[in-house]
């Protein structure tokens, strides 16, 4: 192993370890917060996979994360079935959906694919709507806590709901470092960079740009299943518009193309919120701007930015 | 003239202290406890200040502020002080459960009251049902009645949709026709409305003869107004959020100056709208459900305008501060009367901190009648323990010279319906 990665399987390793300390010393709400950026930050992988690696700006990720939310839910609230069953549902009609829309949205690019992905995403959300007698539509369904049992864990409870979190993330964080430091993570980059050189050298960029959103899309069907899984809750507002915006956000800043960036980016936009709110009902208006000095001075996100003023290892 | 909280009480600490005993306490063990601390009570309050509930979030905090001055007035809880932490979760059911666990946490509440919306209140009560946390909301849903949420989760400050449809569905049929065609947002609140109209109305000779499902989203109305058929004999609307004007000014342009079927619209419709607005001239001579009356009626109870000067409204139910500002007075008065509760559930609970929450959600279970009175402005209501939901009065107005005038008042009973679920038999 050389030096560079030594650091990088350090930082990500020691990210983990951090984390899985941070239950036994973090107080009872932020440690619960952090389950729930957890959560968050893997669906924000998955958008960083086909946003930040691969170059497809996606507008209907919300999608996907609904897919994986519904595709669990729907089964356990209507049908009985266990967390498990529900879980790998979620994770197989996020990546399912994921690929019929890429089928159809890839054969456009740039503005054409985000309005694409944008229309999608939004007749998936009022599909939900539609079919509201059986998915109670904007109210939602609660998933009750028998039904939240996985492997014998109450995911319930506070701590197995942290551990399942972390555990989830740390699947997915391991997987996202490994996926970049593939041959096929640099040919994702590649079709980012390049795409007619990259086709030059005799990679299909239809077949590169539908696997990376694949991937993306059963990241975002796990994250949309653990959540309703861990919080109890199923709500078409999670196949909103909003949910797509959301893990953009997040992705910007903290660093589109970076591992971590997602994590950070969720985590930094989840407590900017919950402290502006704490100090003044605009808190919104304190997000905007804070965006706004983003876009302005760190225009590749903190992790980016960071990448560009030394730590040039960072994956 | 000083208004008195009630009748022929002389003290408003002897009311407030009357009322936790002649309505929990009545069925419950009365556990009254001397003050064994000065601290305050803290009770967080869900608050759709931002989103599409905003318009309802700055009467609800108005509305809250101003039932917290009084109950700090005469003597707090318990002797005392309360104070309220206000959260905005944004009308959204995930920012409203993370609000749900600040106050479980660092805020450090002792109960969370306040949310209006159905999805943020589905959304929230599992998590008040992990943290234990008593939760009342003013959601007006069939969720709670239903049975869907847990022992932690009350509505015990407004009536559901069931209960009011239930209640108004014969007027309906006797007074304005029997053909109804009804337009509701394609959203859980309209669900409700859809699922109970129509067997009510049925029971009560008449039928639904077509259901028009708006997307809560739409900003133009005119494309589904078409769909209303030609028999319709009386048009029942019930639209929230920001389109409503649109949806009721496009509805006067559709009929114009000819002839229409009879209009019957929840308030909820025009809730935060003036009804002088340019447009709505046409809701002359129709009829709304409310709440509670939005202009003082000249037969008001003794409550109604101590409570209208608390909250800062003015005869016609705009701020007393800026005429242009429109209360959501046919809703509102759930946060006022849940705060109420809160208190006459923590005194007879006699409750002194976070262990003692489960106490406090039986002391609401054991409360039954919750006579009219200033901590009742809006009626005399009966309490259902076993279904966490209350049942009250409903009133139909009439629009008169640009003013709604009350025409009928259902009674409680007519509200009422067979039990869906026992919460008391839930384990906490």
């Amino acid at each position: 192993m050389n030096g560079g990665a030594a650091k990088i399987w350090a930082l990500h390793l020691g990210v983990l370890a951090a984390l899985l300390a941070a239950q036994a010393v973090l107080p009872a709400y932020h440690a619960g917060n952090l389950a729930r950026i957890m959560v968050l930050a893997v669906y924000a992988m998955g958008f960083n996979i086909a946003f930040g690696y691969t170059g497809l700006l996606s507008l209907g990720h919300a999608l996907f994360f609904g897919a994986g939310l519904y595709g669990m839910g729907m089964p356990v609230a209507l049908a009985g079935w266990g967390a498990g069953a529900g879980l790998v549902a979620g994770l197989a009609a996020g990546g399912g959906l994921a690929l019929a829309v890429g089928l159809l949205a890839l054969r456009r690019a740039g503005v054409s694919f985000m309005i694409v992905t944008l229309m999608f995403a939004q007749a998936g959300y009022l599909t939900i709507l539609y079919y509201t007698p059986y998915t109670r539509g904007e109210e939602g369904i609660v998933i009750d806590r028998a039904a939240r049992v996985l492997m014998g864990l109450d995911l319930s409870q506070d701590a197995t709901r942290y551990c399942a979190a972390l555990a989830l993330f740390a699947a997915a964080l391991l997987v996202n470092l490994a996926l970049v430091r593939s041959p096929f993570g640099r040919v994702m980059v590649a079709m980012r960079e390049n795409e007619e050189r990259s086709r030059m050298l005799g990679y299909d960029p239809f077949r590169v740009k539908l696997a990376a959103l694949v991937l993306s899309g059963l990241y975002a069907g796990a994250a949309g299943a653990a959540y309703g899984l861990l919080f109890g809750y199923v709500g078409a507002g999670f196949a909103s518009i909003q949910y797509s915006i959301l893990p953009l956000l997040y992705v910007l800043l903290g660093g589109a193309g970076t591992v971590l960036g997602p994590f950070l980016g969720a985590a930094l936009m989840f407590y900017l919120i919950d402290l502006a709110s704490g100090v003044t009902t605009a808190h919104l208006l304190v997000v905007g701007a804070a965006l706004l000095v983003l876009v302005l001075f760190a225009p590749k996100g903190i992790l980016g930015t960071l990448r560009d003023r030394g730590l040039t290892w960072l994956p | 003239m000083t208004p008195r909280l009630t009748g022929p009480t002389p003290s408003r600490r002897r009311v407030l202290g009357g009322l936790a005993a002649s309505g929990a306490a009545l069925a419950l063990p009365a556990r009254f406890a001397s003050a064994q601390s000065a601290a305050p009570i803290r009770l967080g309050f869900q608050l759709h200040r931002t989103g599409i509930g905003a318009a309802y979030g700055r009467w609800y905090e108005r509305t809250a502020q101003a039932a917290l001055k009084l109950v700090n007035e005469g003597g707090g809880i318990n002797g005392r002080p309360v104070e309220i932490v206000f959260e905005d979760d944004g009308t959204d059911p995930r920012r409203g459960a993370e609000v749900l666990e600040k106050f479980a946490g660092p805020s450090g509440c002792d109960a969370v009251f306040g949310a209006l919306f159905s999805h943020v209140v589905v959304g929230t009560a599992p998590r008040a049902g992990e943290l234990k946390m008593p939760y009342l909301v003013c959601s007006e849903g069939h969720h709670v009645a239903s049975g869907s949420l847990n022992r932690w989760t009350l509505q015990p400050g407004i009536t559901d949709v069931k209960s009011q449809v239930q209640a108004m569905a014969p007027w309906i049929s006797q007074t304005l026709g029997k053909k109804v065609t009804m337009i509701f947002p394609d959203y859980a609140f309209g669900h409700d409305h859809r699922d109970a109209f129509a067997p009510a109305i049925r029971a009560a000779g008449g039928e639904v003869i077509a259901q028009i499902a708006i997307p809560p989203t739409e900003t133009s109305f005119t494309r589904y107004l078409p769909r209303i058929p030609a028999g319709t004999e009386v048009i029942y609307h019930v639209m929230v959020g920001p389109a409503v004007l649109t949806f009721v000014k496009e509805l006067g342009e559709f009929y114009g100056s000819g002839a229409r079927p009879e209009i019957f619209g929840f308030v909820d419709s025009l809730e935060a709208v003036e009804f002088a607005s340019p447009g709505l001239e046409f809701l002359e001579g129709t009829h709304f459900w409310e709440g509670h009356c939005r202009y003082l009626q000249p037969d008001a109870g003794e409550h109604e305008r101590p409570y209208r000067a608390a909250v800062g409204v003015d005869d016609s139910g705009a701020s007393l501060a800026d005429a242009r500002d429109i209360s959501t007075y046919g809703h509102m008065f759930s946060v006022w009367e849940t705060l109420f509760i809160l208190k006459a559930g923590m005194e007879a609970a006699g409750y002194r901190g976070p262990a003692d929450r489960q106490k406090l959600v039986e002391a609401i279970e054991a409360m039954t009648e919750m006579p009219y009175s200033l901590e009742h402005p809006q009626g005399a209501k009966t309490f259902n323990g076993k279904t966490h939901q209350v049942f009250g009065l409903q009133y139909i107005s009439k629009v008169e010279g640009g003013r709604l005038a009350r025409v009928h008042t259902t009674s409680l009973e007519d509200g009422m319906y067979p039990d869906e679920v026992d919460y008391t038999a839930m384990s906490f």
